[in-house]
């Protein structure tokens, strides 16, 4: 395993408020890393100095082989080193079909020339097919994504992030608005991507997070509280004091 | 499930086949090759027309399926008219200045026609010399390229610029409007280079044909517009299907998203915007040799707004909407302010439609906002199989997203 992204001594301000404080995170690759921690402990401003959304005020986040500094980079730039994210809130394109959405997603070249030019191919139809067979959409594929219920929008966004075969993947509440079922498919899916690439989880729910089975962080103040397996951050005072004992 | 273009797309063979229909209806009637029903004057409206439509698709592509409300595309369609105006107006005074030095006693150098043909067309503003901008007038094809090119480059600056600063929504309606405005009162300017509020005229000549009459000249633009409305209709439909048109209509719904798919969304903005500018240019440049005559006037911004305005009422986000939108309104504002439409005498009041046309046209605009989202367009989804389904919240977080009352189309 060896590091993926590495941030090191991160912060941020909003306006007098410091959402990040000196963070530091390395994630591997191949790895599953859960993210923990209160409200307003940073975990989605977190996810967006990664992807690009905001600029940090200090640090560095460096990423892949050749330690490529993400700072300055475009939203849709980073994505294409190889970086997804799914929100919390299940953002699809409504107005399209599944198939649509899916395809849209799919590796493939991002100019406006390359898709203007696209050709549909046999092999983007069946990674599609494939894809959507994973997340239980294939009899959708032709349906608009405004028909679909709550949980199928959280499972095509989870789609979208497969068919656009990330190194990184960063997934905010995952579970959230699921059957247990559904989540327990969703915990299935996010360990076996981890196999192969990096995937990060922030979470509320700790049922969740026990059966992610991996390695946690937890966040408090917009800095690393704790670190390490969940037996070990939750037998943790400080941990205890902040977040579970409330 | 690869089906051809046309398959996906059925509203494109059944418009151009009414757009085939309606050309040749017109040609029959028309004065030059058919029993003569309609008059000259009349098949240039038509033609004329059938350019705003033109330029009223590219704002539907621009603003209905990429969600930038353009309020400046009148611009590159007047750039159009001027680019082809300047040559029209060079050759044509050059014809007539040439004629008229041939009977002097002496034969005329190169530099004394050039004088002769600058005092001509500039006479009018108090010069006589050739502006830099009139460089290449004297050449059909450069200036046919300039048609492209000045509406192409700057959409292309003014789009790299703004969209560069994620200026969305409102504010950047206010931009196009802001540019729109500075190119017309710079053009009303005496030292402009372009004659100032008299602008160029007598467009209507075409130099070379001074023997062809009017009426078969308005039919061969009118076959022009026609043809160039067609291919622009096919170009759009096409760029707006497919993954091209997905990824757009993201951009219009929830850009932020299709920036973390991996997608430039500026520079898919920037597309839109260079491609519908140069198409509007184009439209500008087959408009006005059938108006004959064009001034900074025509580039105010109220011509940017009345045309999102008939496409709001054709139905925003389908092209054939647009089309609707523009012909309906823009016909019938011809048959009102032209004196076609009979006053409404009320006993107490008369309505006379040539002033109150625009308060007709402004209680239209907001009924048909307020009560048919989906514009005149939307009678076609009140084929069964094509009613949506209905939902809470509109397509997604943008400005220019889809509403909940628009619907897909």
């Amino acid at each position: 395993m060896s590091a993926l992204l590495e941030v090191s001594g991160v912060s941020v301000t909003f306006g007098g408020f410091r959402a990040i404080n000196n963070l530091s995170i390395s994630i591997g690759e191949p790895e599953l890393r859960a993210i923990i921690g209160p409200n307003g402990a940073g975990k989605t401003t977190f996810m967006d100095i990664i992807t690009g959304k905001t600029r940090p005020d200090e640090g560095r986040v460096l990423w892949g082989e050749k330690s490529l500094s993400l700072l300055g980079l475009s939203e849709s730039r980073i994505a294409r080193e190889g970086s997804g994210r799914k929100f919390q809130k299940p953002t699809v394109f409504e107005a399209q079909t599944v198939r649509e959405n899916l395809a849209m997603a799919l590796k493939n070249p991002r100019g406006p020339f390359d898709v203007l030019l696209h050709r549909k191919t046999g092999e983007g139809a069946r990674r599609i097919a494939e894809v959507a067979d994973e997340v239980g959409l294939f009899e959708h594929l032709a349906r608009p994504a405004e028909v679909l219920s709550h949980g199928q929008k959280q499972w095509l966004e989870i789609g979208m992030l497969l068919a656009q075969d990330p190194r990184l993947l960063l997934v905010d509440e995952p579970a959230a608005g699921m059957t247990p079922a559904e989540r327990e498919h969703t915990t299935d899916i996010l360990k076996a991507m981890a196999e192969t690439r990096a995937v990060v989880v922030v979470e509320h729910d700790m049922e969740f997070v026990r059966r992610l089975d991996c390695k946690v962080t937890v966040l408090h103040e917009g800095s690393v509280l704790a670190e390490g397996s969940l037996d070990h951050v939750t037998a943790n005072q400080d941990v205890i004091d902040v977040y579970l004992g409330r | 499930m690869r089906q051809s273009f046309i398959a996906q797309n059925p509203s494109v063979l059944w418009f151009i086949a009414a757009l085939a229909l309606f050309t040749l209806g017109v040609t029959i009637l028309s004065e030059a090759f058919g029993i003569g029903v309609l008059s000259t004057s009349f098949v240039k409206t038509l033609g004329k027309t059938l350019c705003l439509c033109l330029v009223a698709i590219a704002i539907d592509v621009v603003w209905g399926y990429c969600g930038i409300l353009s309020l400046g595309h009148f611009a590159f369609f007047g750039l159009g008219g001027y680019a082809i105006g300047m040559w029209l107006m060079y050759a044509r005074t050059e014809a007539i200045v040439v004629e008229s030095l041939a009977s002097a006693p002496l034969p005329p150098t190169e530099q004394e026609v050039i004088d002769a043909i600058g005092t001509q067309i500039f006479g009018v503003v108090g010069a006589s010399e050739f502006p830099l901008l009139w460089a290449f007038s004297d050449s059909l094809i450069l200036q046919l390229l300039m048609v492209v090119l000045v509406p192409g480059l700057l959409a292309l600056v003014f789009g790299w610029l703004a969209f560069r600063s994620r200026v969305t929504g409102v504010y950047l309606s206010i931009l196009t409007q802001a540019m729109t405005l500075a190119l017309s009162l710079y053009l009303f300017q005496n030292d402009s280079g372009l004659r100032g509020n008299n602008g160029l005229s007598g467009l209507q000549n075409i130099p070379g044909f001074e023997d062809v009459p009017q009426a078969t000249i308005s039919i061969v633009f009118f076959w022009a517009s026609a043809a160039a409305l067609a291919i622009a209709y096919l170009v759009f439909a096409w760029a707006t299907s497919g993954k091209m048109g997905s990824v757009i209509r993201g951009i219009r719904d929830d850009e932020a998203r299709v920036r973390f798919l991996g997608y430039d969304v500026e520079r898919y903005k920037l597309f839109v915007f260079t491609l519908t500018a140069v198409v509007a240019g184009i439209g500008g440049a087959l408009y006005y040799p059938q108006a004959g005559i064009i001034n900074p006037a025509e580039i105010a911004p109220i011509a940017s707004i009345y045309l999102a305005v008939w496409v709001a009422i054709g139905g925003r986000g389908r092209l054939y909407g647009a089309v609707i939108g523009a012909a309906a309104v823009s016909l019938l504002s011809s048959w009102f302010t032209g004196g076609g439409a009979p006053n409404l005498d009320l006993g107490f009041f008369t309505i006379q439609w040539t002033d109150w046309w625009l308060v007709l046209l402004g209680v239209s605009f907001v009924a048909v906002t307020l009560f048919f989202p989906k514009g005149i367009g939307g009678v076609f989804d009140l084929i069964p199989s094509r009613r949506p389904t209905p939902r809470i919240g509109d397509y997604g977080p943008e400005k220019g997203a889809l509403r909940r009352e628009e619907g897909a189309p």
